[in-house]
């Protein structure tokens, strides 16, 4: 490709970025088009459409949705916290502590990134009524709690701290977990960081195992609380179910807005391996 | 004693990660095989042994073959379009393009949404006569189709959705490994008079295969994974026409409470996603430079 040709390819690829670009936003935009119109602008695209809350009104009062935020708000910082504090434990032990077995037990920790709780909802089912723990947010967060994806992540990131520093802190006096909190965990902040992304992320967003054991309100997250509130309640009031989905993508469409650069550069870290 | 020391602090350092693995992986993966060979618990009757009942159940149960089926051709129709168009939107927001910023936000923002949120959004496209696709259908004189109701395009509305909503991760990863790659290449197979295409086939392309073989990995265990929009869409339907195979489990496992077939159909699901992994690892095996 020499000459006119690349000339004229280089705008004609531009074009065909942006229509794409155009085709990929336009679901969204037009979701939102929806959502702050009248009914009577479903479709129909007047210029000078008057704008409305109402519909996230509506949608707000139709549904006990305060307490989904809620719901869903508690079972990802708990998620969050308990991943966080079991996968630096983990992988501080496989990283730095040769001990016998280890490698067999790396292998069947990273087992989970193959099979996902998600895939051993029968069983995880059957174990949360053993619990007697059905219907709560801890049942929907517990089998999420230990991460191999979290433990390999932090793995990786422990190992490539010099082992001097470790060595220095030791000889101050510093006890394994002291060295842990003094000098691994500040090192690896911006894995922590992307980690926290992409898990809170996740579980913001999933779906099928809270459907299965959650049963009320006071449990439900928000897709569950979305998904009850748009097959039961609503009929065919698409501009209230529209005003409903935003609502519950807004705070994750908010934040990924405002740190555009650090969700996608977390995305990217979690990515490589 | 000291030599003991740092085994022990090893495995107590490890002990509660390991304690949740296996409560909620290994035993429930092991519990599955084994249930599958027993009879549902009903009103006060225990569960039998029954040996391969529930899996000879399995193979005259045709709703089972035909989310097996579904499932296949949903994974052929995501996984190479999605892999294609997240190539090319990591090229395109590599480079120097005009409105860079804005593109990358457009590809990536499908994303972040819930795939339950992204189900209704298309739910209320794919409306009968009044949704946004038949209205602009209408526009060029076509007529009213009922895309989710007819056996024909359910699968395929499910195919596209899938697409919208995961060409945008997949692409994240191309372009960290686009970013990988030295512009010397780049600027050597300018001066020898390489054209864009040829430099993308003999140099980006293989350089991109690590990440290539990690996407499509991901793609198609997402592809077994991920059934929320099949729950908030179809339902399965029409007459199982888009049934993938997890929520083929669901159904069995959660409406009909037949746990002890579930579990033989979750063994099915277990052995497809073991020989994924087996696959990986051994293709990551003779790929030594991919870590």
């Amino acid at each position: 490709m020499t000459g006119s040709a690349s000339r004229l390819a280089r705008p004609l690829e531009t074009a065909a970025a942006w229509l794409l670009g155009l085709l990929w936003i336009l679901p969204l935009a037009y979701a939102v088009w929806t959502a702050i119109h009248p009914a009577a602008y479903v479709a129909h695209f007047a210029p000078g459409a008057p704008l409305t809350a109402a519909n996230f009104v509506k949608a707000w009062n139709a549904a006990p949705f305060a307490r989904y935020f809620l719901n869903t708000v508690l079972l990802v910082t708990m998620i969050l916290a308990a991943q966080l504090v079991l996968s630096t434990l983990a992988a501080y032990a496989f990283a730095r502590f040769p001990f016998r077995g280890s490698t067999i037990a790396f292998l069947l920790a990273l087992l989970q990134l193959m099979v996902m709780p998600d895939v051993l909802i029968v069983e995880n089912y059957a174990t949360m009524s053993r619990l007697g723990i059905l219907d709560s947010i801890l049942a929907i967060g517990l089998p999420y709690m230990a991460s191999a994806f979290g433990i390999f992540l932090l793995r990786q990131t422990f190992k490539s701290v010099p082992r001097e520093l470790d060595e220095a802190a030791r000889v101050e006096g510093a006890g394994p977990i002291a060295v842990l909190l003094k000098v691994y965990v500040p090192l690896a902040k911006p894995v922590y960081i992307a980690f926290a992304l992409v898990s809170v992320s996740y579980h913001w967003n999933n779906f099928l195992w809270p459907l299965v054991v959650t049963n009320s309100v006071t449990t439900r997250p928000l897709t569950v609380g979305l998904q009850v509130f748009a097959s039961v309640d609503q009929g065919v009031d698409w501009s209230i179910i529209t005003a409903a989905t935003l609502m519950t993508s807004a705070p994750l469409l908010l934040a990924f807005l405002l740190f555009q650069r650090q969700f996608v550069q977390s995305f990217m870290r979690a990515g490589i391996r | 004693m000291r030599r003991f020391e740092p085994q022990i602090q090893g495995w107590l350092l490890l002990l509660p990660a390991a304690v949740l693995l296996v409560a909620f992986t290994h035993y429930p993966a092991v519990a599955t095989v084994w249930h599958s060979f027993f009879s549902t618990a009903r009103g006060g009757r225990a569960a039998q042994f029954i040996g391969l009942d529930n899996y000879r159940d399995m193979m005259d149960d045709p709703v089972f073959w035909q989310a097996l089926r579904n499932n296949a051709v949903f994974a052929l129709g995501t996984i190479p379009v999605s892999i294609a168009l997240a190539l090319l939107m990591a090229l395109w927001v590599n480079g120097r393009i005009l409105g860079r910023g804005m593109l990358r936000l457009a590809f990536f923002t499908p994303t972040v949404l819930p795939m339950i949120a992204v189900a209704n959004i298309w739910l209320f496209f794919y409306t009968p006569g009044y949704g946004l696709i038949d209205q602009l259908g209408s526009l060029f004189g076509l007529p009213e189709h009922n895309w989710l109701g007819n056996r024909d395009t359910v699968l395929g509305c499910l195919i596209v959705v899938t697409v919208w909503k995961e060409a945008g991760f997949f692409m994240i990863f191309y372009l960290a490994a686009l970013q990988q790659i030295s512009p010397v290449l780049g600027e050597a197979a300018a001066v020898e008079g390489a054209g864009r295409w040829y430099f993308f086939r003999r140099v980006t392309f293989p350089l991109l295969m690590p990440t290539t073989l990690f996407v499509l990995v991901n793609a198609v265990i997402n592809s077994f994974r991920l059934v929320d929009h099949v729950v908030a869409m179809t339902k399965g339907g029409p007459d199982n026409a888009s049934a993938l195979l997890l929520y083929y489990i669901y159904d069995v496992g959660f409406r009909f409470w037949d746990t002890g077939y579930a579990a033989a159909l979750t063994v099915v699901l277990l052995v497809i996603l073991a020989v994924l992994a087996l696959g990986q690892f051994l293709i990551l095996e003779r790929r030594v430079h991919y870590q």
